[in-house]
């Protein structure tokens, strides 16, 4: 979907004196797992607990993915003992990238400017399954130019939920409106969280009802990285 | 097979008991005997003025008013006093309670009345079992002393506890319980109050006097 | 039989609350009173943490000896003079409660707030049966003279607004002057205290639910903050307990651990007003109380959840945090959920109750945002538990055919890395392309769900990976 989220990401992390790699890979699972279809996730968690074995950390610049691993892969071993500790081993060594960042590297502050104003979205795997809050807040706060302002409710969730989104559009899309309320009340012009299905959602959404707020990945801030539109925008004409 | 023996037989195929039981039998006579006390909060974990203090700042809190008197001997007083600040008629209903009962009524113009309420008392006053400082609740226990009805059908409840009886916590309470009445053996009825009644079920607006008393007053008696 | 369900058409009645205007206006004072007033009340104690592990360690040890701690409350019941029934399912229950209330010569009831209760339907039975039940606790009594179902376990009528309710008491009430006041809340408040205070004191027999039952003592706990639990009980000659078989727990000591968390949870007071222990019937010399005093242990499906991966659900004490946290809930209010219990612990225990193909929509209706879990005051991992239904629904073949057809698609290119990578090259150049103008779709092929309230962003055209080989793995290869 959006590549520069991830290229983001590898500039955060080797500016912090890491050696990055991105194997080939497919996805963490989430979805089978959240429809119920545990055949399937196991599969793919298998892959990627293969994948990546011989890393010392995998990082990914997304909580519900991070979560996936960290929370609900040793969960889908639970009567597999053999898996059970490969899944254990990589779900130690996984982080959500700000919780990498800070909490592992001690990182205090990026090198990175952004002339403006900005309002955060936490999303909920990684706030309540990695308690990722202060982390991507303390990183923002170095970034030169920049100011947060908080939105009432920053901690409730956006309605994006997955499938959840699309099987449930009318209560979804109640629960997304209240949060487009919520950003645009702030006033700020730019809208970031750290989870691209919580962006997409609510980009959508201020689109949808003409808000001109230009919505991030947190990463591409983090990371000096905001030439790439923001998501939903053929080109940057967000609220100044 | 009967509903209870089916209920019990399910219950042990879920849990997958069989046969000996023995531990099983000795985890739960255990816990039932020891009745462990488990996490206790430091808030109540004072004693003397301090926890009194407590008290009342909990009680408060939970919207009784609370006064102290230094004697048993001043408390129809104090009650003819707060009823005559709120404009309430001078009646009075209460139980059998000795501890009410030696207490000096003929020097207030109260009209006192005996029994267990039948709807129509606006005031009442019953002698608490005990106080938790914890919570500012005060601890009832029914019986012909203070009946039960007394402490939810009148309008105005007053409640009169000894400052000795007021403990850290509820378990503190239990034990006593346990002392007067044998352990596991109970009252009839034991009512924790703490506050007035109240109801937030309309539109989740607190308004007090739901069906239980609008005002709890608490007179604390000091001495030991 | 339960009683009715509409949980099957969960959809309709999420679109139907979504747009009803009072419900909505109802709603928003869910959102915030209780849930800044929970986090008041559990930042102002320091063991608040430890005593929900407290919680929920006290009810997990009770249910792996429920057979052994019920025998215990049983016999301790018998000792005080009071009777123990059995019910395996609602009709049980009910005959039972109805054999009570007959022996007692019953003409009227008056009830505790009860979710058993609603469980079993007893009401429409008793009325049926010729006994005219009445609901007491205030926001009960509003939704039985509208016929209606509790929308939260806690607060019955928290889906009404004051004019609603000032409108069925004009309706009801009126034996009472037709020009009176009733514009405020309190007005309606006094007319409800003095009509049911005479049904009080008129009922034949009282039933209530129970928060917890004390194994130690053969103790049935109530908490109310009205007192309408106590009026209940105390006045008529025989106090009828119904509870369900999980309520249980070992002492005192415990009951009050799991009390120390339950009003914290439930509205954020320190504590609930009333917090009532009975123990039998009234005793000798005693100047009140019941006569008789009877206990009906439902089961209605509880025993079999034990054991099983929805045992934990079983831990439930019913404070309502779960809803009031629930982004859903908040939404559509807890009608919509088309049962007795609403909100995340209504998605779990539902299907459990009436069967996952009955209540299969609730589970589903989450986005498993986490925070009913961070909020149990006895640690049931709500999200989990749904979870584990999806996981039944798609094993039986119950999850709708789009879905299971769209995950089976996906998952064939997701275990296929070499695919999976083309065929989101494909996607993802196409899409960008497509939306390279306005950088956004407002409509989309079998996206109509989503593209309903927002747009689809537009990719910015490469994948992650392709860029990266493209970038990185060229330079070094």
């Amino acid at each position: 979907m959006r590549p520069s989220v991830g290229f983001a990401a590898v500039k955060l992390l080797e500016d912090a004196g890491c050696i990055v790699e991105a194997p080939v890979q497919t996805c963490c699972g989430q979805p089978a797992y959240n429809s119920g279809d545990r055949g399937t996730s196991k599969d793919l968690a298998m892959r990627m607990i293969e994948t990546f074995k011989d890393f010392d950390y995998v990082v990914a610049p997304s909580g519900s993915c991070a979560g996936t691993i960290r929370k609900h892969y040793p969960e889908l071993f639970e009567d597999d003992p053999n898996w059970r500790t490969k899944a254990d081993a990589l779900a130690s060594k996984t982080y959500e990238l700000t919780s990498f960042l800070v909490d592992v590297l001690g990182v205090t502050q990026v090198d990175a400017a952004f002339d403006g104003t900005v309002t955060y979205h936490d999303s909920c795997s990684s706030l309540r399954e990695l308690h990722v809050k202060k982390q991507p807040r303390k990183l923002l706060a170095s970034v030169k130019g920049l100011t947060l302002v908080e939105m009432t409710d920053s901690d409730v969730c956006c309605g994006f939920g997955g499938t959840f989104a699309v099987k449930y559009s009318d209560i979804s899309g109640a629960i997304v409106d209240a949060k487009a309320r919520n950003v645009d009340a702030t006033h700020a012009p730019t809208l970031l969280a750290g989870d691209l299905g919580c962006l997409m959602n609510m980009a959508g959404k201020l689109s949808r009802d003409g808000k001109p707020i230009a919505v991030r990945h947190v990463a591409e801030v983090l990371a000096g990285m905001t030439d790439e539109p923001a998501i939903g925008l053929a080109k940057d004409v967000g609220r100044k | 097979m009967s509903a209870r023996d089916e209920i019990f037989a399910n219950i042990r195929r879920s849990l997958g008991v069989k046969g000996n039981e023995t531990i099983r039998k000795q985890i739960v006579q255990d816990r039932l005997e020891r009745a462990p006390r488990g996490v206790i909060p430091t808030r109540g974990q004072v004693s003397g003025e301090e926890r009194i203090a407590l008290f009342k700042t909990m009680a408060e809190a939970s919207l009784a008013t609370v006064t102290e008197v230094s004697s048993a001997a001043d408390v129809p007083q104090s009650i003819a006093l707060f009823l005559r600040d709120h404009n309430l008629p001078a009646t009075l209903r209460m139980g059998d309670d000795l501890r009410l009962k030696a207490m000096p009524w003929g020097e207030t113009t109260l009209e006192i009345s005996h029994g267990p309420s039948e709807g129509g008392d606006l005031n009442a006053v019953s002698h608490a079992f005990g106080g938790v400082a914890e919570t500012g609740t005060l601890a009832m226990i029914s019986g012909p002393e203070n009946p039960s009805t007394l402490n939810f059908l009148p309008d105005n409840h007053i409640i009169v506890v000894s400052a000795k009886d007021i403990a850290s916590d509820y378990e503190s309470v239990w034990n006593r319980v346990r002392f007067a009445f044998g352990k596991g053996s109970m009252p009839r009825t034991v009512n924790w109050i703490t506050g007035p009644s109240r109801s937030g079920d309309i539109e989740q607006t607190l308004l007090l006097g739901a069906h239980g008393p609008r005002r709890l007053h608490v007179v604390v008696v000091r001495e030991q | 039989m339960n009683v009715h369900s509409t949980s099957p058409q969960f959809k309709q009645n999420a679109a139907r609350a979504l747009h009803d205007a009072q419900l909505q206006k109802a709603l928003n004072n869910v959102k915030q009173g209780f849930i800044d007033k929970r986090k008041a009340a559990a930042d102002k104690l320091p063991e608040f943490e430890a005593l929900r592990d407290s919680a929920r360690d006290i009810k997990n040890h009770t249910l792996e000896h429920l057979d052994l701690y019920l025998e215990a409350y049983e016999s301790k019941v018998k000792a005080s003079g009071g009777h123990v029934h059995f019910a395996r399912n609602a009709e049980e229950a009910r005959e039972i409660i109805l054999e009570i209330c007959r022996e007692a010569d019953a003409k009227t009831v008056t009830k505790g707030k009860s979710m058993i209760s609603e469980e079993i339907g007893i009401n429409h039975y008793l009325e049926a049966n010729g006994i005219r039940p009445i609901e007491t606790d205030l926001g009960e009594y509003i939704i039985q003279l509208r016929n209606e179902l509790p929308s939260h376990i806690i607060a019955p009528a928290v889906h009404l607004n004051a004019t609603q309710v000032e409108q069925d008491f004009r309706r009801v009430h009126t034996h009472l002057d037709a020009k009176r006041d009733l514009s405020e809340p309190v007005q309606l408040l006094t007319e409800a205290r003095a009509v049911l205070r005479e049904r009080f004191l008129a009922a034949d027999v009282g039933i209530t639910g129970a928060n917890f039952l004390v194994a130690e003592t053969g103790t049935s706990i109530i908490v109310t903050n009205e007192g309408n639990g106590d009026l209940t009980q105390i006045l008529p000659k025989t106090h009828i307990v119904l509870a369900s078989l999980e309520k249980l727990v070992p002492t005192l000591e415990d009951a009050s651990q799991l009390l120390r968390v339950l009003a914290r949870s439930a509205t954020g007071q320190e504590m609930s007003v009333y917090t009532t222990f009975s123990t039998g019937p009234r005793r000798s010399g005693d100047a009140d109380g019941p006569e008789n005093y009877h206990v009906v242990l439902i089961d209605n499906g509880r025993s079999s959840m034990l054991g099983t991966s929805f045992e934990e659900m079983l831990r439930c004490i019913r404070c309502g945090a779960c809803m009031n946290h629930c982004p859903v809930y908040h939404a559509v209010g807890g009608h919509a959920y088309g049962w007795v219990y609403p909100g995340p612990m209504g998605a779990v225990l539902t299907p459990s109750l009436i069967g996952v193909d009955q209540a299969g929509h609730l589970p589903n209706a989450s986005t498993f945002c986490g925070r009913c879990e961070s909020v149990c005051p006895v640690r049931i991992p709500l999200p989990k538990l749904m979870r584990h239904w999806r996981e039944r629904e798609f094993e039986r073949h119950l999850t709708p055919a789009s879905v299971r057809s769209g995950l089976s698609f996906w998952g064939f290119f997701a275990k296929r890395p070499a695919l999976y990578r083309l065929a989101t090259r494909a996607a993802m150049a196409g899409l960008a392309f497509a939306g390279r103008q306005r950088g956004r779709f407002t409509w989309l092929p079998f996206s109509k769900g989503w593209t309903k309230y927002r747009d689809f962003p537009a990719p910015q055209g490469e994948t992650f990976q392709a860029r990266w080989q493209r970038e990185r793995k060229g330079k070094t290869a």
